[in-house]
Protein backbone atom coordinates (compact mmCIF):
# COMPACT_ATOMS: atom_id res chain seq x y z
CA UNK A 1 0.00 0.00 0.00
CA UNK A 2 1.47 3.81 -0.32
CA UNK A 3 0.09 6.54 0.08
CA UNK A 4 1.06 9.68 -1.17
CA UNK A 5 0.84 12.95 1.69
CA UNK A 6 0.29 16.18 0.80
CA UNK A 7 1.76 18.52 3.32
CA UNK A 8 1.55 22.02 4.30
CA UNK A 9 3.61 25.20 4.35
CA UNK A 10 3.03 28.72 4.76
CA UNK A 11 3.56 32.49 4.74
CA UNK A 12 7.02 31.11 4.73
CA UNK A 13 6.59 28.08 7.16
CA UNK A 14 6.51 24.31 7.15
CA UNK A 15 3.43 24.07 9.45
CA UNK A 16 3.72 21.44 12.50
CA UNK A 17 0.40 19.49 11.37
CA UNK A 18 2.02 18.18 8.32
CA UNK A 19 3.33 15.57 10.56
CA UNK A 20 -0.01 14.30 11.64
CA UNK A 21 0.08 12.91 7.95
CA UNK A 22 2.75 10.99 8.81
CA UNK A 23 1.19 9.59 12.22
CA UNK A 24 -1.78 8.63 10.01
CA UNK A 25 0.51 6.93 7.05
CA UNK A 26 2.14 5.34 10.01
CA UNK A 27 -1.00 3.85 11.49
CA UNK A 28 -2.10 2.91 8.16
CA UNK A 29 1.26 0.84 7.80
CA UNK A 30 1.70 2.25 4.45
CA UNK A 31 4.60 3.04 2.86
CA UNK A 32 4.73 6.99 2.36
CA UNK A 33 6.04 9.65 -0.19
CA UNK A 34 5.19 13.67 1.09
CA UNK A 35 4.73 16.12 -1.05
CA UNK A 36 4.90 20.18 -0.21
CA UNK A 37 4.63 23.74 -1.84
CA UNK A 38 7.51 24.63 0.64
CA UNK A 39 11.10 25.60 0.19
CA UNK A 40 14.04 23.70 0.09
CA UNK A 41 15.64 25.78 2.78
CA UNK A 42 12.91 24.32 5.65
CA UNK A 43 13.11 20.37 4.68
CA UNK A 44 10.61 18.71 7.30
CA UNK A 45 12.28 15.97 9.80
CA UNK A 46 11.49 12.87 7.14
CA UNK A 47 13.43 9.89 5.53
CA UNK A 48 11.12 9.23 2.67
CA UNK A 49 10.66 10.72 -0.60
CA UNK A 50 9.89 14.52 -0.40
CA UNK A 51 8.43 15.76 -3.91
CA UNK A 52 9.38 19.63 -3.51
CA UNK A 53 7.96 22.80 -5.16
CA UNK A 54 9.39 26.23 -3.93
CA UNK A 55 6.23 28.09 -3.32
CA UNK A 56 8.38 31.20 -3.80
CA UNK A 57 8.14 30.28 -8.05
CA UNK A 58 4.21 28.64 -7.32
CA UNK A 59 2.43 30.61 -5.08
CA UNK A 60 1.90 29.59 -1.55
CA UNK A 61 -1.71 29.81 -2.30
CA UNK A 62 -3.03 28.86 -6.02
CA UNK A 63 -5.20 26.01 -6.09
CA UNK A 64 -4.73 25.70 -10.15
CA UNK A 65 -1.11 25.37 -9.56
CA UNK A 66 -1.17 23.47 -6.85
CA UNK A 67 -3.72 20.85 -8.67
CA UNK A 68 -1.54 19.90 -11.38
CA UNK A 69 2.19 19.56 -8.52
CA UNK A 70 -0.11 16.77 -6.96
CA UNK A 71 -1.20 15.35 -10.53
CA UNK A 72 2.56 15.03 -11.95
CA UNK A 73 3.70 13.37 -8.43
CA UNK A 74 0.56 11.00 -8.38
CA UNK A 75 1.50 9.76 -11.99
CA UNK A 76 5.66 9.59 -10.86
CA UNK A 77 4.08 7.72 -7.16
CA UNK A 78 0.72 5.55 -8.67
CA UNK A 79 -0.20 5.88 -5.12
CA UNK A 80 -3.43 4.16 -3.66
CA UNK A 81 -4.21 7.02 -1.13
CA UNK A 82 -3.43 10.48 -1.76
CA UNK A 83 -3.64 12.12 1.77
CA UNK A 84 -4.59 15.69 2.99
CA UNK A 85 -5.22 17.28 6.26
CA UNK A 86 -9.11 18.25 6.45
CA UNK A 87 -7.68 21.73 6.45
CA UNK A 88 -8.61 25.35 4.32
CA UNK A 89 -5.54 24.11 2.51
CA UNK A 90 -6.86 20.33 2.52
CA UNK A 91 -10.70 20.79 1.61
CA UNK A 92 -9.75 23.56 -0.98
CA UNK A 93 -7.42 20.93 -2.81
CA UNK A 94 -8.50 17.77 -2.54
CA UNK A 95 -11.70 17.67 -4.62
CA UNK A 96 -9.74 19.12 -7.30
CA UNK A 97 -7.69 16.42 -7.24
CA UNK A 98 -10.18 13.86 -7.03
CA UNK A 99 -11.65 15.00 -9.69
CA UNK A 100 -9.34 15.39 -12.08
CA UNK A 101 -8.51 11.63 -11.51
CA UNK A 102 -12.08 10.59 -11.03
CA UNK A 103 -11.02 9.32 -7.53
CA UNK A 104 -13.80 8.70 -4.60
CA UNK A 105 -12.93 11.29 -1.44
CA UNK A 106 -13.85 10.81 1.94
CA UNK A 107 -13.72 13.96 4.20
CA UNK A 108 -12.51 14.36 7.72
CA UNK A 109 -11.74 10.62 8.83
CA UNK A 110 -11.19 10.60 12.15
CA UNK A 111 -10.14 6.07 12.01
CA UNK A 112 -9.73 3.20 9.96
CA UNK A 113 -10.48 -0.41 9.48
CA UNK A 114 -10.49 -3.09 6.91
CA UNK A 115 -10.31 -0.66 4.44
CA UNK A 116 -13.19 1.27 5.51
CA UNK A 117 -12.77 4.78 7.04
CA UNK A 118 -14.45 6.28 9.84
CA UNK A 119 -16.50 9.98 9.74
CA UNK A 120 -18.20 12.26 11.94
CA UNK A 121 -21.65 13.27 10.45
CA UNK A 122 -24.28 15.29 12.18
CA UNK A 123 -22.60 17.82 13.70
CA UNK A 124 -20.17 15.25 14.99
CA UNK A 125 -23.38 13.66 16.56
CA UNK A 126 -23.00 10.38 14.82
CA UNK A 127 -20.46 8.60 12.60
CA UNK A 128 -20.27 6.73 9.12
CA UNK A 129 -18.30 4.02 7.29
CA UNK A 130 -17.31 4.76 3.79
CA UNK A 131 -15.31 2.59 1.52
CA UNK A 132 -14.14 3.28 -1.83
CA UNK A 133 -15.28 2.09 -5.06
CA UNK A 134 -12.08 3.77 -6.92
CA UNK A 135 -8.72 2.27 -6.95
CA UNK A 136 -6.99 5.32 -6.05
CA UNK A 137 -8.85 7.49 -3.15
CA UNK A 138 -8.42 10.52 -1.62
CA UNK A 139 -8.23 11.23 2.02
CA UNK A 140 -8.66 14.04 4.19
CA UNK A 141 -8.17 13.33 7.84
CA UNK A 142 -9.45 15.42 10.58
CA UNK A 143 -6.90 17.80 12.68
CA UNK A 144 -5.83 16.12 15.99
CA UNK A 145 -7.23 12.84 14.83
CA UNK A 146 -3.98 10.99 14.78
CA UNK A 147 -0.59 11.81 16.51
CA UNK A 148 2.06 13.77 14.98
CA UNK A 149 5.09 12.14 13.97
CA UNK A 150 8.23 13.38 13.42
CA UNK A 151 10.66 10.65 12.79
CA UNK A 152 13.15 12.66 12.00
CA UNK A 153 15.92 12.30 9.17
CA UNK A 154 16.66 13.76 5.80
CA UNK A 155 14.46 13.30 3.11
CA UNK A 156 15.17 12.63 -0.58
CA UNK A 157 14.70 15.57 -2.31
CA UNK A 158 12.58 15.32 -5.81
CA UNK A 159 12.03 18.46 -7.70
CA UNK A 160 8.39 19.43 -9.07
CA UNK A 161 7.65 21.83 -11.39
CA UNK A 162 4.55 23.11 -13.68
CA UNK A 163 3.10 25.38 -15.41
CA UNK A 164 -0.54 26.55 -15.41
CA UNK A 165 -2.35 29.77 -16.08
CA UNK A 166 -4.74 30.24 -13.05
CA UNK A 167 -8.23 32.33 -13.19
CA UNK A 168 -7.28 32.91 -9.52
CA UNK A 169 -4.69 35.38 -7.82
CA UNK A 170 -3.03 35.43 -4.58
CA UNK A 171 -3.45 38.71 -3.25
CA UNK A 172 -2.04 38.25 -0.06
CA UNK A 173 -2.07 37.23 4.02
CA UNK A 174 -4.10 38.93 6.65
CA UNK A 175 -2.69 38.47 9.88
CA UNK A 176 -5.59 37.59 12.90
CA UNK A 177 -7.36 40.38 14.52
CA UNK A 178 -5.43 41.23 17.33
CA UNK A 179 -7.23 40.15 20.40
CA UNK A 180 -7.28 42.53 23.62
CA UNK A 181 -7.96 39.11 25.81
CA UNK A 182 -5.87 37.01 26.39
CA UNK A 183 -7.82 33.43 26.76
CA UNK A 184 -4.89 31.54 27.15
CA UNK A 185 -3.89 32.17 30.12
CA UNK A 186 -7.02 32.14 32.21
CA UNK A 187 -7.52 29.97 34.77
CA UNK A 188 -11.47 29.79 34.76
CA UNK A 189 -13.26 30.37 31.15
CA UNK A 190 -16.95 29.99 30.74
CA UNK A 191 -18.13 30.24 27.50
CA UNK A 192 -21.58 31.19 25.82
CA UNK A 193 -23.03 29.44 22.78
CA UNK A 194 -25.46 29.75 20.64
CA UNK A 195 -27.64 27.54 23.33
CA UNK A 196 -27.92 30.89 25.16
CA UNK A 197 -30.87 32.01 22.60
CA UNK A 198 -30.50 35.88 22.34
CA UNK A 199 -27.60 38.19 23.26
CA UNK A 200 -29.72 39.29 26.38
CA UNK A 201 -28.71 36.92 27.46
CA UNK A 202 -24.61 37.24 27.24
CA UNK A 203 -24.78 38.50 31.09
CA UNK A 204 -26.33 35.82 32.59
CA UNK A 205 -23.09 33.74 31.74
CA UNK A 206 -20.82 36.63 32.36
CA UNK A 207 -22.16 37.04 35.83
CA UNK A 208 -21.36 32.85 36.28
CA UNK A 209 -17.62 33.58 34.96
CA UNK A 210 -17.60 37.10 37.51
CA UNK A 211 -18.61 34.80 40.42
CA UNK A 212 -16.02 32.42 39.45
CA UNK A 213 -13.41 35.10 38.93
CA UNK A 214 -13.10 33.97 35.37
CA UNK A 215 -13.10 35.59 31.75
CA UNK A 216 -16.07 35.11 29.63
CA UNK A 217 -15.41 32.58 26.57
CA UNK A 218 -18.07 32.12 23.45
CA UNK A 219 -18.72 29.31 20.16
CA UNK A 220 -18.58 30.75 16.85
CA UNK A 221 -21.87 31.82 16.07
CA UNK A 222 -22.32 34.11 19.18
CA UNK A 223 -19.72 35.79 17.67
CA UNK A 224 -20.44 35.86 14.52
CA UNK A 225 -24.04 37.10 15.70
CA UNK A 226 -22.06 40.03 17.40
CA UNK A 227 -22.99 39.23 20.43
CA UNK A 228 -19.69 38.86 21.86
CA UNK A 229 -16.69 40.22 20.79
CA UNK A 230 -14.35 37.91 18.27
CA UNK A 231 -11.15 38.42 20.92
CA UNK A 232 -13.30 36.04 23.47
CA UNK A 233 -13.84 33.66 20.62
CA UNK A 234 -12.13 29.60 21.54
CA UNK A 235 -11.52 27.29 18.46
CA UNK A 236 -9.47 26.76 15.37
CA UNK A 237 -10.55 30.50 13.84
CA UNK A 238 -10.07 31.71 17.66
CA UNK A 239 -8.00 31.11 20.54
CA UNK A 240 -6.82 27.44 21.90
CA UNK A 241 -7.46 27.47 26.03
CA UNK A 242 -6.67 25.28 28.40
CA UNK A 243 -7.89 26.80 31.65
CA UNK A 244 -8.30 24.41 35.15
CA UNK A 245 -12.27 24.66 34.82
CA UNK A 246 -13.97 25.32 31.03
CA UNK A 247 -17.77 25.54 31.91
CA UNK A 248 -19.63 25.46 28.22
CA UNK A 249 -22.80 26.93 28.19
CA UNK A 250 -24.94 25.95 25.29
CA UNK A 251 -22.23 24.91 23.13
CA UNK A 252 -22.78 21.42 21.33
CA UNK A 253 -19.59 20.27 20.91
CA UNK A 254 -18.23 21.15 17.21
CA UNK A 255 -14.71 19.91 16.32
CA UNK A 256 -13.57 23.08 15.65
CA UNK A 257 -14.78 24.15 19.30
CA UNK A 258 -13.32 21.32 20.72
CA UNK A 259 -10.27 21.63 19.50
CA UNK A 260 -9.54 25.32 20.75
CA UNK A 261 -10.38 23.63 24.57
CA UNK A 262 -10.64 20.06 25.28
CA UNK A 263 -6.73 20.09 26.77
CA UNK A 264 -9.24 21.87 29.82
CA UNK A 265 -8.26 20.82 33.44
CA UNK A 266 -11.95 20.05 33.94
CA UNK A 267 -14.66 20.55 31.50
CA UNK A 268 -18.59 21.34 32.91
CA UNK A 269 -20.73 21.60 29.90
CA UNK A 270 -24.29 22.50 30.78
CA UNK A 271 -26.90 21.26 27.47
CA UNK A 272 -30.26 20.68 27.25
CA UNK A 273 -29.46 17.46 24.84
CA UNK A 274 -28.29 14.81 25.99
CA UNK A 275 -26.84 13.17 23.14
CA UNK A 276 -24.38 16.71 22.17
CA UNK A 277 -21.29 15.64 21.16
CA UNK A 278 -19.73 18.21 24.22
CA UNK A 279 -20.72 15.41 25.99
CA UNK A 280 -17.39 13.06 24.97
CA UNK A 281 -15.30 15.28 26.54
CA UNK A 282 -16.88 16.96 29.49
CA UNK A 283 -16.28 15.95 32.70
CA UNK A 284 -19.57 16.69 33.86
CA UNK A 285 -22.76 17.02 31.72
CA UNK A 286 -25.66 18.63 33.14
CA UNK A 287 -28.97 18.16 31.12
CA UNK A 288 -30.99 21.47 31.88
CA UNK A 289 -31.94 24.71 30.29
CA UNK A 290 -28.74 26.94 30.51
CA UNK A 291 -30.81 30.00 31.40
CA UNK A 292 -32.01 28.32 34.54
CA UNK A 293 -29.31 26.43 35.52
CA UNK A 294 -26.87 29.24 34.97
CA UNK A 295 -28.40 31.42 37.21
CA UNK A 296 -28.94 29.26 40.00
CA UNK A 297 -25.63 27.77 40.24
CA UNK A 298 -24.58 31.85 39.94
CA UNK A 299 -26.85 32.97 42.81
CA UNK A 300 -25.27 29.97 44.89
CA UNK A 301 -21.45 30.31 43.89
CA UNK A 302 -21.79 34.33 44.97
CA UNK A 303 -23.71 33.63 48.41
CA UNK B 1 -25.80 37.79 -15.47
CA UNK B 2 -26.89 34.35 -14.07
CA UNK B 3 -26.26 33.39 -10.89
CA UNK B 4 -27.08 29.87 -9.12
CA UNK B 5 -27.40 29.34 -5.93
CA UNK B 6 -27.15 25.44 -4.23
CA UNK B 7 -28.68 24.44 -0.85
CA UNK B 8 -28.86 21.46 0.85
CA UNK B 9 -32.18 20.82 3.50
CA UNK B 10 -30.99 19.03 6.69
CA UNK B 11 -32.29 18.18 10.04
CA UNK B 12 -32.75 20.22 12.74
CA UNK B 13 -29.25 19.33 14.40
CA UNK B 14 -30.62 19.00 17.72
CA UNK B 15 -32.48 16.43 17.40
CA UNK B 16 -32.03 12.61 18.45
CA UNK B 17 -30.62 10.64 15.18
CA UNK B 18 -31.82 6.81 14.76
CA UNK B 19 -30.58 4.36 11.85
CA UNK B 20 -32.48 3.76 8.95
CA UNK B 21 -33.81 -0.07 8.36
CA UNK B 22 -30.41 -0.18 5.85
CA UNK B 23 -27.99 1.36 8.87
CA UNK B 24 -26.70 3.51 6.51
CA UNK B 25 -28.00 6.50 7.27
CA UNK B 26 -30.43 8.48 9.73
CA UNK B 27 -34.53 7.42 10.16
CA UNK B 28 -36.09 10.90 8.72
CA UNK B 29 -39.11 10.05 10.67
CA UNK B 30 -39.64 12.54 13.40
CA UNK B 31 -37.38 14.95 12.08
CA UNK B 32 -37.86 18.73 11.61
CA UNK B 33 -35.69 20.12 9.09
CA UNK B 34 -34.31 23.38 7.76
CA UNK B 35 -32.29 25.19 5.15
CA UNK B 36 -28.35 23.89 5.69
CA UNK B 37 -26.89 26.80 8.04
CA UNK B 38 -23.77 27.45 5.01
CA UNK B 39 -26.48 27.75 2.41
CA UNK B 40 -28.37 30.23 3.83
CA UNK B 41 -25.01 32.66 3.93
CA UNK B 42 -24.32 31.62 -0.12
CA UNK B 43 -28.42 32.51 -0.47
CA UNK B 44 -27.96 35.67 1.27
CA UNK B 45 -24.80 37.11 -0.82
CA UNK B 46 -26.50 35.81 -3.70
CA UNK B 47 -29.50 38.01 -3.06
CA UNK B 48 -27.00 41.02 -2.20
CA UNK B 49 -25.39 40.84 -5.37
CA UNK B 50 -28.83 39.87 -7.02
CA UNK B 51 -29.78 43.86 -5.67
CA UNK B 52 -26.73 45.28 -6.63
CA UNK B 53 -26.62 44.29 -9.91
CA UNK B 54 -30.68 45.24 -10.18
CA UNK B 55 -32.46 44.46 -13.75
CA UNK B 56 -30.60 42.09 -16.13
CA UNK B 57 -30.00 39.47 -13.31
CA UNK B 58 -31.28 36.21 -12.76
CA UNK B 59 -30.68 34.28 -9.64
CA UNK B 60 -31.87 30.85 -9.67
CA UNK B 61 -32.01 28.86 -6.22
CA UNK B 62 -31.17 24.71 -7.01
CA UNK B 63 -32.08 22.38 -4.38
CA UNK B 64 -31.83 18.38 -5.07
CA UNK B 65 -34.03 16.12 -2.68
CA UNK B 66 -37.63 14.60 -1.94
CA UNK B 67 -40.45 16.80 -2.06
CA UNK B 68 -39.78 18.60 1.29
CA UNK B 69 -36.68 20.26 0.43
CA UNK B 70 -39.42 22.74 -1.51
CA UNK B 71 -40.17 24.04 2.22
CA UNK B 72 -36.44 25.05 1.72
CA UNK B 73 -36.43 26.78 -1.69
CA UNK B 74 -39.63 28.46 -0.80
CA UNK B 75 -37.50 30.59 1.80
CA UNK B 76 -34.94 30.93 -0.80
CA UNK B 77 -37.39 32.18 -3.21
CA UNK B 78 -39.05 34.58 -0.17
CA UNK B 79 -35.14 36.12 0.75
CA UNK B 80 -34.84 37.15 -3.05
CA UNK B 81 -34.12 34.66 -5.60
CA UNK B 82 -35.58 34.94 -9.00
CA UNK B 83 -36.46 31.27 -9.42
CA UNK B 84 -36.01 27.78 -8.66
CA UNK B 85 -35.17 24.30 -9.90
CA UNK B 86 -35.97 21.31 -7.59
CA UNK B 87 -33.90 18.27 -8.69
CA UNK B 88 -36.21 15.40 -7.46
CA UNK B 89 -34.60 13.00 -5.59
CA UNK B 90 -36.23 11.09 -2.90
CA UNK B 91 -33.30 8.67 -3.06
CA UNK B 92 -30.49 12.28 -2.73
CA UNK B 93 -29.31 10.67 0.38
CA UNK B 94 -27.36 7.71 -0.49
CA UNK B 95 -25.89 9.59 -3.30
CA UNK B 96 -22.31 10.47 -3.03
CA UNK B 97 -20.93 13.76 -2.94
CA UNK B 98 -19.55 12.90 -6.61
CA UNK B 99 -23.29 11.96 -8.15
CA UNK B 100 -24.67 15.03 -5.88
CA UNK B 101 -22.19 17.15 -7.60
CA UNK B 102 -22.20 15.74 -11.14
CA UNK B 103 -26.44 16.50 -10.90
CA UNK B 104 -25.67 20.13 -10.20
CA UNK B 105 -22.81 19.81 -13.52
CA UNK B 106 -25.23 18.42 -15.83
CA UNK B 107 -28.03 21.34 -14.73
CA UNK B 108 -25.68 23.68 -15.11
CA UNK B 109 -23.63 22.95 -17.71
CA UNK B 110 -25.64 24.57 -21.07
CA UNK B 111 -26.95 27.35 -19.05
CA UNK B 112 -24.09 30.06 -18.91
CA UNK B 113 -24.05 30.78 -14.89
CA UNK B 114 -21.10 33.54 -13.82
CA UNK B 115 -20.97 32.84 -10.67
CA UNK B 116 -22.36 29.83 -8.25
CA UNK B 117 -22.83 30.33 -4.34
CA UNK B 118 -22.55 26.70 -2.19
CA UNK B 119 -22.14 26.39 1.49
CA UNK B 120 -18.80 25.27 2.30
CA UNK B 121 -20.26 22.07 3.93
CA UNK B 122 -23.50 20.29 4.27
CA UNK B 123 -24.15 20.05 8.44
CA UNK B 124 -25.56 16.44 8.02
CA UNK B 125 -23.42 15.06 5.56
CA UNK B 126 -20.16 17.59 5.72
CA UNK B 127 -17.96 16.64 3.16
CA UNK B 128 -17.27 20.02 2.15
CA UNK B 129 -16.66 18.43 -1.57
CA UNK B 130 -20.07 19.60 -3.99
CA UNK B 131 -19.36 23.06 -4.45
CA UNK B 132 -15.34 22.22 -5.35
CA UNK B 133 -16.17 19.46 -7.66
CA UNK B 134 -19.14 21.34 -9.19
CA UNK B 135 -16.19 23.81 -10.52
CA UNK B 136 -13.72 21.17 -11.44
CA UNK B 137 -16.44 19.49 -13.43
CA UNK B 138 -17.72 22.63 -15.19
CA UNK B 139 -13.85 24.47 -15.42
CA UNK B 140 -15.06 26.87 -13.25
CA UNK B 141 -12.30 29.45 -11.22
CA UNK B 142 -13.19 28.40 -7.54
CA UNK B 143 -12.37 29.48 -3.83
CA UNK B 144 -13.37 28.10 -0.37
CA UNK B 145 -14.61 29.08 2.45
CA UNK B 146 -15.16 32.66 2.07
CA UNK B 147 -15.86 35.13 4.61
CA UNK B 148 -16.16 38.22 2.54
CA UNK B 149 -17.02 38.70 -1.31
CA UNK B 150 -16.98 41.44 -3.42
CA UNK B 151 -17.85 41.58 -7.18
CA UNK B 152 -16.97 44.51 -9.80
CA UNK B 153 -17.30 44.15 -13.88
CA UNK B 154 -16.23 40.08 -14.15
CA UNK B 155 -13.66 39.66 -11.00
CA UNK B 156 -14.68 39.06 -7.71
CA UNK B 157 -12.37 39.74 -4.71
CA UNK B 158 -13.09 37.53 -1.82
CA UNK B 159 -11.15 36.55 1.52
CA UNK B 160 -10.71 33.19 2.65
CA UNK B 161 -10.54 32.21 5.90
CA UNK B 162 -7.38 30.42 7.22
CA UNK B 163 -6.49 28.04 10.32
CA UNK B 164 -6.00 30.80 13.62
CA UNK B 165 -7.93 33.62 12.26
CA UNK B 166 -5.27 34.22 9.12
CA UNK B 167 -7.06 35.29 5.98
CA UNK B 168 -6.06 35.14 2.39
CA UNK B 169 -7.62 37.46 -0.01
CA UNK B 170 -7.94 36.75 -3.55
CA UNK B 171 -9.09 37.64 -6.97
CA UNK B 172 -10.97 35.45 -9.40
CA UNK B 173 -12.70 35.77 -12.95
CA UNK B 174 -15.86 34.55 -13.43
CA UNK B 175 -17.08 32.40 -14.61
CA UNK B 176 -16.69 31.01 -11.14
CA UNK B 177 -17.82 29.42 -8.09
CA UNK B 178 -17.36 30.50 -4.24
CA UNK B 179 -18.16 28.30 -1.30
CA UNK B 180 -19.65 30.38 1.55
CA UNK B 181 -18.38 30.11 5.46
CA UNK B 182 -19.92 31.20 8.37
CA UNK B 183 -20.25 34.85 9.21
CA UNK B 184 -20.10 35.63 5.81
CA UNK B 185 -22.99 38.05 6.18
CA UNK B 186 -26.03 37.96 8.35
CA UNK B 187 -28.84 35.78 6.91
CA UNK B 188 -32.24 37.93 6.04
CA UNK B 189 -35.52 36.69 7.78
CA UNK B 190 -38.27 36.81 4.95
CA UNK B 191 -40.71 39.50 5.18
CA UNK B 192 -44.42 38.47 4.72
CA UNK B 193 -44.68 40.36 1.37
CA UNK B 194 -41.65 38.87 0.26
CA UNK B 195 -42.81 35.19 1.49
CA UNK B 196 -46.64 36.15 -0.31
CA UNK B 197 -44.44 36.99 -3.90
CA UNK B 198 -42.91 34.38 -3.55
CA UNK B 199 -45.65 32.13 -3.97
CA UNK B 200 -45.70 32.98 -7.43
CA UNK B 201 -41.98 32.37 -8.55
CA UNK B 202 -42.00 29.95 -10.50
CA UNK B 203 -40.05 25.93 -9.11
CA UNK B 204 -39.36 23.98 -12.20
CA UNK B 205 -39.05 20.80 -11.27
CA UNK B 206 -37.02 17.93 -12.72
CA UNK B 207 -36.65 14.47 -12.16
CA UNK B 208 -33.19 13.17 -11.10
CA UNK B 209 -32.99 10.62 -13.48
CA UNK B 210 -32.87 12.90 -16.34
CA UNK B 211 -29.67 14.59 -14.80
CA UNK B 212 -27.67 11.56 -13.47
CA UNK B 213 -24.91 9.44 -15.46
CA UNK B 214 -22.65 8.98 -13.17
CA UNK B 215 -21.90 5.96 -10.37
CA UNK B 216 -21.05 6.67 -6.84
CA UNK B 217 -17.54 6.67 -6.11
CA UNK B 218 -17.59 5.97 -2.46
CA UNK B 219 -20.39 4.10 -0.32
CA UNK B 220 -21.32 4.42 3.32
CA UNK B 221 -21.42 0.96 4.76
CA UNK B 222 -22.96 1.83 8.41
CA UNK B 223 -24.26 5.20 10.19
CA UNK B 224 -24.02 4.66 13.63
CA UNK B 225 -23.30 6.94 17.07
CA UNK B 226 -20.10 7.20 18.33
CA UNK B 227 -17.91 4.76 20.93
CA UNK B 228 -19.17 6.49 24.16
CA UNK B 229 -15.54 6.98 25.47
CA UNK B 230 -17.38 6.79 29.54
CA UNK B 231 -15.53 9.02 32.06
CA UNK B 232 -17.87 11.86 31.80
CA UNK B 233 -20.76 12.37 35.00
CA UNK B 234 -23.94 12.92 33.35
CA UNK B 235 -26.77 15.00 35.73
CA UNK B 236 -30.25 15.50 35.15
CA UNK B 237 -33.07 16.57 37.14
CA UNK B 238 -34.04 19.11 39.31
CA UNK B 239 -32.41 22.12 38.89
CA UNK B 240 -31.60 23.18 42.74
CA UNK B 241 -30.35 19.59 43.23
CA UNK B 242 -28.18 19.90 40.15
CA UNK B 243 -26.82 22.72 41.49
CA UNK B 244 -26.01 20.95 44.84
CA UNK B 245 -24.62 17.79 43.35
CA UNK B 246 -22.31 20.49 41.11
CA UNK B 247 -21.07 22.97 43.22
CA UNK B 248 -19.62 19.74 45.58
CA UNK B 249 -18.50 18.10 42.26
CA UNK B 250 -16.74 21.13 41.37
CA UNK B 251 -15.01 21.38 45.46
CA UNK B 252 -13.91 17.46 44.89
CA UNK B 253 -12.44 17.79 41.88
CA UNK B 254 -11.12 20.80 41.06
CA UNK B 255 -8.97 23.80 42.76
CA UNK B 256 -11.55 26.70 41.71
CA UNK B 257 -14.08 26.46 44.53
CA UNK B 258 -13.48 25.83 48.08
C1 LIG C 1 -13.58 26.19 9.16
C2 LIG C 1 -14.42 26.33 10.37
C3 LIG C 1 -13.89 26.95 11.48
C4 LIG C 1 -14.65 27.08 12.64
N1 LIG C 1 -14.09 27.67 13.76
C5 LIG C 1 -14.79 27.69 14.92
C6 LIG C 1 -14.21 28.22 16.13
O1 LIG C 1 -13.07 28.70 16.16
N2 LIG C 1 -14.95 28.19 17.25
C7 LIG C 1 -16.23 27.68 17.29
O2 LIG C 1 -16.85 27.69 18.38
N3 LIG C 1 -16.81 27.20 16.17
C8 LIG C 1 -16.12 27.20 14.99
N4 LIG C 1 -16.72 26.73 13.85
C9 LIG C 1 -18.17 26.42 13.89
C10 LIG C 1 -18.48 25.06 14.45
O3 LIG C 1 -18.46 24.11 13.41
C11 LIG C 1 -19.91 25.08 15.05
O4 LIG C 1 -20.82 25.54 14.08
C12 LIG C 1 -20.02 25.95 16.30
O5 LIG C 1 -18.96 25.66 17.22
C13 LIG C 1 -21.35 25.72 16.98
O6 LIG C 1 -21.51 26.62 18.05
P1 LIG C 1 -22.53 26.32 19.24
O7 LIG C 1 -22.16 25.03 19.87
O8 LIG C 1 -22.59 27.52 20.09
O9 LIG C 1 -23.93 26.22 18.47
P2 LIG C 1 -24.82 24.96 18.07
O10 LIG C 1 -24.03 23.93 17.39
O11 LIG C 1 -26.02 25.51 17.42
O12 LIG C 1 -25.21 24.33 19.49
C14 LIG C 1 -26.07 24.91 20.41
C15 LIG C 1 -26.21 23.93 21.56
O13 LIG C 1 -26.99 24.53 22.59
C16 LIG C 1 -27.91 23.58 23.08
N5 LIG C 1 -29.07 24.34 23.59
C17 LIG C 1 -30.01 25.00 22.87
N6 LIG C 1 -30.87 25.62 23.69
C18 LIG C 1 -30.46 25.34 24.95
C19 LIG C 1 -30.94 25.69 26.25
N7 LIG C 1 -32.01 26.48 26.41
N8 LIG C 1 -30.29 25.23 27.33
C20 LIG C 1 -29.19 24.41 27.18
N9 LIG C 1 -28.69 24.07 26.00
C21 LIG C 1 -29.31 24.53 24.88
C22 LIG C 1 -28.24 22.68 21.92
O14 LIG C 1 -28.65 21.39 22.38
C23 LIG C 1 -26.90 22.63 21.17
O15 LIG C 1 -26.12 21.53 21.60
C24 LIG C 1 -15.99 26.60 12.67
C25 LIG C 1 -16.52 25.98 11.55
C26 LIG C 1 -15.75 25.84 10.39
C27 LIG C 1 -16.33 25.15 9.20
N1 LIG D 1 -28.75 17.81 -2.12
C1 LIG D 1 -28.18 19.00 -2.43
N2 LIG D 1 -28.85 19.90 -3.18
C2 LIG D 1 -28.29 21.10 -3.50
N3 LIG D 1 -27.08 21.49 -3.06
C3 LIG D 1 -26.37 20.63 -2.30
C4 LIG D 1 -26.86 19.34 -1.95
N4 LIG D 1 -25.93 18.72 -1.19
C5 LIG D 1 -24.89 19.57 -1.06
N5 LIG D 1 -25.15 20.73 -1.73
C6 LIG D 1 -24.30 21.94 -1.80
O1 LIG D 1 -22.94 21.59 -1.58
C7 LIG D 1 -22.43 22.19 -0.40
C8 LIG D 1 -21.41 21.29 0.25
O2 LIG D 1 -22.01 20.08 0.66
P1 LIG D 1 -21.18 18.80 1.16
O3 LIG D 1 -20.17 18.48 0.13
O4 LIG D 1 -22.21 17.73 1.35
O5 LIG D 1 -20.56 19.17 2.48
C9 LIG D 1 -23.67 22.52 0.42
O6 LIG D 1 -23.43 23.58 1.32
C10 LIG D 1 -24.66 22.91 -0.67
O7 LIG D 1 -24.45 24.23 -1.12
Amino acid sequence: MKTLLIGEYRDGKLLESTYELLGFADQLGAESALLLVGSESQLPAYSGTLYIADAATCGEYNPDLHKQLVLNAVQQENPDYIVFLHSSYGWDLAPRVAASLKAAQISEIIAFADGSFEVGCCNAKMRRSVKPNSSTTVLTVQAGAFPALQAGGTPTVRKLTADVTSPLEFLGYEPAEKKDVDLGKAEIIVSAGRGIGKKDNVPVILALAKALGGELGASRPVVDAGWVEHSHQVGTTGQTVSPKLYVACGISGAIQHLAGMKKSDFILAINKDKDAPIGEIADVLVVADVMQFVPALTAKIAA
Amino acid sequence: MKLLVCIKQVPDLESRFKPDAAGVWYNETDLAFRMNEYDEYAVEQAVQLREKLGDGCELTVLSIGPDRVVEAIKKALAMGCDNAAHIQDSAASSKDPWQIASIISAYAKDKGFDIIFTGMQSQDRGSAQVGVTVAEQLGLACTTTITSFDYDNGTITAKRELEGGIKAAVKLKTPALVTCQLGLNIPRYPTLPNIMKAKKKEITAIAVADLLKEAALSTTTSFHPPAKKGGGIVLEGDVADLVEKVIAILKDKTAVLR
